[in-house]
């Protein structure tokens, strides 16, 4: 069981109290009444499916009740940041490093 | 002799010869001590030989004395239905009355008749399910599989319901220490006096690892097993501890996420009942520490698997832990030093050591000169070739090493090996660890640690116990240190006095049994891999350890090759004439050894599988002879047969009781959501397709949600509390994900608007009440609020009190009937049900359930979510477009509903069904064709979404989904069934009632 | 008929496990609301309601018989089992969100040296108290249900769950005090 930062009650907390809710960054049109076919589609049916840094939407459902942001890896199926919903996706190089050295850690213990 | 066996010596072991325990094996009475396993307490009664090998049913004996046992193993029974197959002999602990069998063997275990698999057993080579029972097709089902099943595998599954209770417990802590050695007991004291939260598990029923069987060194000037009782005491009693025995870490998961199984009662002779057998830990660790020592090897040779052969180690802790001696003329085969210090500690308990076989030409260890000096012979550059005796080993077959001279044959009775150490890596492994081959040990030892966590001692590759006891210490203090802000220097020193003769040297990979001879050498002894099995994998094209273990099955049984992996790779590696590191390691998946399903499901049997959801009312029903049905997790009455009624006539009686006079229906289930805020109206606009803006405050209005692709995802009544408050009712299976859907639209695209949501499913009772007598009935327990039609007609919402309690009441219907739908606190639920009734009943009134429901409901055309729409009906299909506002600029489904596929002529619609017979009642699900004539497979054009006998119209009643539905009014159409085919007319959905009059009272 | 006088009925009134280390019991009956409300409404909010609302995660503020349990960042639950949260909110102008839950939840308090213990056979937070301290509150999941839960005291927890989860609740807790 994964522990994810809430990025609302600023604590890691086990992933039983989450909800997985898709792709992040997919904004609803503003105007969707009037979008063509192809808009639509683009919208609601496309995703990305990255191999790497995954930016997906989840819900501390059983906790806070918040919806947020997260970046994660799919080769490592690590969380590399989490953020609230509605901030710009974050500069990853930055955050890929972080999560290298944390997991480094153990080996500079022995 | 002793009376628990007459293997057992004198003064030797640590078990008190008075506490004797009485058990059983194949109905044979035994003797043993406390403390012993069942393998210690067989071998001291002289019993090597307890079970058949899976494959050819080979006799096997007992070939280690811990969990990495893949032979020893057995059913062990307590009573009828506590039966528990493959138990490792080697980790079962006797009680009195225990009951043990061996496994895999008819009629006896001495006279097997599956043992001729052995004697053609090149039928039975690697890969033989592959490649001999492939044809023909049939008879794999019908003659291969089920003698194959019979006559393979091991114990008996049980056949009762598990009778025992297990626990489940989620714990955190800074330091987590996998093993209690004395690298993992120097780590843990080092922790905790650090001031770090500790827990310390070890698999065994002792403390001390090899400390159990070594006995030359001293730790703090006590003997090792000593100092590690000593040091258990010592954290036992730290309230920053938790001591874990009897528990195996057996899975080894992200972020430090360790699970760990507690055998609690298993060694007891009569559990507490309310004792769980088992316990999981689920423990978030900080930091692991792993200190799981390392396992020795066999040699392979031929028939290395003959019952009387084991480990060396294995031999060392029957004698110096159990006082139990493997046999009276035990010879010594090995590749390393260690095997010495058994042939010495057993010398020197009075047993006959035959001869020491080394493959090595000159060993260069004290301890050769220490065995010579005691007598015994020893062959160095020589090669143990075979085994003699089959129900027992009888001698040993020698020759030099590199051939030559002719063989010699020594009589023996047990035969003790080693080739070296393989450190436990598989924690490691297990926490996605890649590890990494070191040429001057030739060993995998772990490489970079992908999570926070560290390896201590023999599974580190460290060797000899100052080394091990040093780095335990350092790795402790620092973790405490980099896991807990309130660490201190932990102040532990352990002084070492003599390395003990184990620890002398470890390494050293035992040689294959020669290729191209034909002969039974074993690498895997649980699933009967041979040397020969393996070459043959290399020779039929599997060039990766991962195709090889596959072709095998090296290592893919319940004790997952931790004997036989790096045995099996290195003869691979031989074959394929490429380094070890080359072909490299399978990876360690968990369990690290066999778990309980009971341990995996803990707490979660019988009532607490699922939460059984129940309504206030619901005991009231009870008492009314409702018969419930499950509605997701809810209990719901589903009609209230009187005496002498079946289902069918209840539900009769009720539809006509509720047109008739009335009926009392519990609603509670109902999702319900408060909608609250200054843009509450502004919202529901956007989330529902009807208009909401212009809902006045004290009126009701049914409204229908989408997705954004335009496909109706759940409908329910809306009433406006007040200008800035709305009380919005949702299907019962859909009121979680309604309001996940509202909040996900209210936080992420709409969050300028001022509204939030509470969910208010269980604040209210629901109850209903419905028919021309609903009025009447309720008027007398209402209080500020006027019922009659011209002030609070159909689609009315009111405030007020009935039976004077706080109640929101609902004009609505979803039976056609004139009726209310009355919301009081849930704690007063039963007591207005029950005061409702008292009145209603003698007027007639009726209790209907949710079956009367459904037909009422279908009688008028209303339709369920979930059971007229599938998740690709749009209100439009659903012909419900009255209800999408043509005006709205926004909602959300505006642009799916316009999707070119959604306004393409020829989608499914709803219908209603007229059978033309005027009595048979269609199947729900059931498909539709144009053509009933035309040849399978069929061109479905519908299927039945809702179906039943209306007793109100005297016909059956049915609605479908129908393709171009709407277009084909009184067409025919055919519902073809498995005997016969049923002529359907189509007709509108509107079945009673087709005015509407009635529901206005 | 206005004369009836009921009283509520809670779903596990009058149930109690004692176990070694351990006792499991109903709460009293209680008034409760879900209060929601953005930032602008606070003061008002914590005026009117006589507590200053928690504003840090997993924190509650307590006065007298009230108690205002930090849920999210917008989102309190008001339990008191004497005075009406909901009619003191009422008299707040600040637009906000206050919602009648007294018959929505219902509570089991959770007491002895081995509560946290016993909670951890289906939580899987961590209740240390360095963690997890007196007065600490988290809506959080409790086996295969949500419950929010408040530490009253070192040793003791009171466990809110929606009243048609709670016999599952009392009977998971009953079910782990056995040999706990």
């Amino acid at each position: 069981m994964l522990l994810i930062h809430c990025p609302y009650c600023e604590e890691k907390r086990p992933e039983l109290e989450f909800r997985h809710a898709g792709e992040a960054h997919v904004a609803r049109p503003a105007d969707i009444a009037n979008i063509s076919d192809a808009e639509f589609a683009h919208y609601f049916f496309y995703r990305d499916n990255p191999k790497g840094v995954a930016y997906e939407r989840w819900r501390h459902i059983h906790g806070c009740g918040r919806f947020f942001n997260a970046a994660r890896d799919t080769i490592s199926d690590k969380f590399l940041t989490t953020y609230k919903a509605g901030e710009p996706k974050p500069e990853l190089v930055e955050a890929a490093n972080e999560n290298k050295a944390e997991a480094q850690k153990g080996n500079s213990a022995k | 002799m002793s009376a628990a066996g007459a293997n057992r010596i004198a003064g030797a072991g640590r078990l008190t010869p008075a506490n004797t325990v009485r058990f059983t094996f194949d109905g044979r009475d035994y003797t043993g001590l406390e403390g012993d396993t069942l393998a210690s307490a067989l071998i001291a009664n002289d019993v090597h030989l307890v079970g058949r090998s899976f494959k050819y049913h080979r006799p096997r004996g007992i070939q280690t004395a811990g969990p990495e046992e893949p032979s020893a193993l057995v059913g062990i029974r307590r009573d009828a239905a506590r039966h528990v197959p493959n138990i490792r002999a080697t980790v079962q602990e006797i009680h009195d009355g225990l009951a043990a069998v061996s496994q895999n063997r008819w009629p006896s275990l001495a006279f097997d008749i599956g043992a001729v698999n052995d004697i053609g057993s090149p039928l039975f080579s690697a890969g033989v399910y592959y490649k001999t029972f492939m044809w023909p097709k049939a008879a794999w089902k019908h003659v291969y599989e089920p003698v194959i099943r019979n006559a393979a595998g091991l114990g008996v599954a049980p056949d009762q319901p598990d009778p025992d209770r297990y626990a489940s417990r989620y714990v955190h802590c800074d330091v987590l220490v996998i093993g209690g050695g004395v690298a993992g007991l120097a780590a843990a004291l080092s922790a905790a006096e650090s001031g770090a939260q500790v827990i310390l598990c070890d698999e065994n029923a002792n403390m001390g690892g090899a400390l159990r069987f070594e006995g030359e060194a001293k730790l703090d000037g006590l003997e090792g097993y000593e100092w590690a009782q000593q040091a258990v005491d010592r954290l036992s009693v730290m309230d920053n501890v938790r001591v874990l025995q009897r528990t195996t870490a057996f899975g080894y998961y992200a972020q430090n996420f360790v699970g760990l199984v507690e055998r609690v009662t298993d060694h007891l002779p009569a559990p507490d009942p309310d004792t769980p057998r088992e316990r999981l830990w689920q423990v978030r660790a900080k930091r692991v520490i792993i200190a799981a020592g390392a396992i020795e090897r066999h040699m392979v040779f031929a028939n290395n698997d003959r019952p009387g052969i084991m480990l060396a180690s294995a031999a060392r802790m029957y004698l110096n832990h159990y006082g139990v001696a493997v046999g009276r003329k035990v010879g010594v085969y090995t590749a390393n030093d260690s095997a010495y210090a058994a042939a010495i500690d057993l010398k020197k308990a009075g047993v006959d050591i035959p001869a020491i076989v080394d493959l090595r030409t000159d060993p260069d260890s004290g301890l050769v000169e220490e065995a010579k000096g005691l007598g015994i012979r020893v062959l160095t550059g020589h090669a143990v070739t075979g085994a003699g005796g089959k129900l027992r080993v009888a001698s040993m077959t020698v020759e030099p090493a590199n051939g030559g001279s002719k063989a010699e044959i020594i009589p023996v009775d047990a035969i003790v090996m080693s080739a070296g150490w393989t450190p436990s890596v598989h924690m490691y492994s297990q926490s996605r660890g890649k590890v990494v081959w070191n040429e001057e040990s030739q060993r995998f030892l772990p490489g970079e640690y992908p999570q926070d966590a560290v390896s201590v001692g023999a599974c580190n590759g460290t060797d000899g116990l100052q080394a091990s006891v040093t780095e335990a210490l350092a790795a402790g203090e620092t973790a405490a240190k980099e896991t807990c802000p309130k660490a201190k220097k932990s102040g532990v020193k352990i002084t070492v006095d003599g390395e003990g003769k184990w620890a002398g040297n470890m390494v050293g990979a035992g040689p294959g049994a020669g290729a191209g001879k034909v002969m039974k050498a074993f690498v895997d002894f649980q699933n009967d891999v041979t040397a020969k099995d393996i070459r043959l994998a290399v020779q039929e094209g599997m060039h990766s350890i991962e195709h090889v273990k596959r072709f095998t099955t090296n290592g893919m049984a319940t004790d997952q090759g931790k004997l036989s992996n790096l045995h099996g790779l290195a003869i691979a590696a031989e074959a394929l004439g490429r380094p070890i590191p080359k072909v490299g390691l399978t990876t360690f998946r968990p369990p690290y050894t066999p778990t309980t399903f009971g341990a995996i499901v803990g707490h979660a049997r019988g009532k607490l599988f699922d939460p059984t959801r129940k309504t206030p009312m619901h005991v009231a029903e009870e008492a009314a002879g409702a018969v419930f049905e499950d509605v997701g997790q809810w209990k719901r009455a589903w009609y209230y047969p009187r005496a002498g009624e079946d289902m069918h006539a209840a539900v009769n009686r009720e539809c006509r009781t509720v047109r008739e006079v009335a009926g009392m229906f519990d609603a509670t289930t109902l999702g319900k959501i408060e909608v609250v805020g200054p843009d509450a109206a502004q919202f529901l606009d956007l989330l529902y397709t009807n208009p909401f803006m212009k809902l006045g405050v004290g009126k009701l209005r049914y409204g229908i949600m989408c997705r954004e692709d335009g496909f109706i995802y759940d409908d329910g009544v809306v009433a406006r509390v007040a200008e800035d408050r709305f009380h919005v009712t949702t299907t019962t299976g859909g009121a979680p994900r309604v309001l996940h859907h509202m909040e996900d639209y209210l936080q992420t695209e709409f969050p300028h608007l001022k509204v939030w949501l509470t969910s208010t499913s269980e604040q209210w009772a629901v109850i209903a009440v419905q028919g021309p007598k609903a009025r009447e009935i309720i008027e007398p327990f209402v209080e500020g609020i006027d019922l009659s039609n011209e002030t609070f007609p159909h689609m009315s919402y009111a405030e007020g009190k009935v039976c004077g309690v706080p109640a929101r009441v609902f004009r609505m219907s979803f039976t056609g009937e004139a009726g209310y739908e009355i919301n009081v606190p849930a704690d007063f639920g039963r007591q207005v049900w029950d005061a409702i009734y008292e009145r209603g009943a003698p007027m007639g009134m009726c209790l209907y359930g949710t079956e009367t429901m459904h037909v009422l409901r279908a009688e008028k055309g209303y339709i369920i979510v979930g059971q007229d729409t599938d998740g690709t009906v749009t209100p439009h299909d659903a012909g419900l477009s009255w209800a999408v506002g043509k005006k709205k600029t926004d909602f959300v489904g505006i642009r799916g509903l316009n999707r070119p596929d959604l306004t393409a002529p020829g989608r499914r619609q709803l219908v209603g069904l007229k059978v033309k017979d005027g009595k048979t009642v269609l199947e729900e699900g059931a498909q539709i064709v144009a053509n009933h004539n035309q040849s399978p497979p069929m061109n479905i054009i519908g299927w039945v979404s809702s179906s039943y006998w209306s007793e109100n119209c005297g016909h059956p009643i049915a609605m479908a989904l129908v393709e171009d539905g709407f277009n084909l009014m009184g067409k025919t159409l055919y519902v073809p069934m498995p005997d016969r085919v049923i002529e359907v007319e189509v007709r509108d959905t509107v079945f009673f009632d087709k005015e509407g009059g009635w529901i206005h009272g | 008929m206005a004369d009836m006088q009921f009283s509520r009925e809670l779903p596990l009134a009058g149930m109690m496990h004692g176990g070694p280390g351990v006792s499991i019991s109903a709460a009293p009956e209680a008034n409760r609301i879900n209060l929601r409300a953005g930032d602008d409404a606070l003061a008002g909010l914590s005026k009117g309601l006589g507590i200053t609302l928690p504003k840090k995660p997993k924190t509650s503020a307590s006065n007298g018989s009230r108690h205002a349990l930090w849920i999210g960042p917008d989102e309190w639950l008001v339990i008191d089992e004497e005075g009406d949260p909901a009619a003191d909110c009422a008299k707040v102008k600040a637009a906000h969100s206050a919602v009648d839950v007294s018959h929505r939840n219902t509570a089991i308090l959770v007491s002895g040296p081995f509560a946290a213990d016993v909670i951890n056979a289906g939580c899987p937070q961590d209740l240390s108290l360095e963690i997890f301290p007196v007065g600490a509150c988290s809506r959080t999941v409790f086996g295969k249900i949500e419950v929010v839960l408040y530490r009253t005291a070192e040793d003791a927890f009171r466990v809110e769950c929606w009243r048609s989860f709670s016999d599952y609740a009392f009977e998971f807790l009953k079910d782990a005090a056995r040999g706990a």
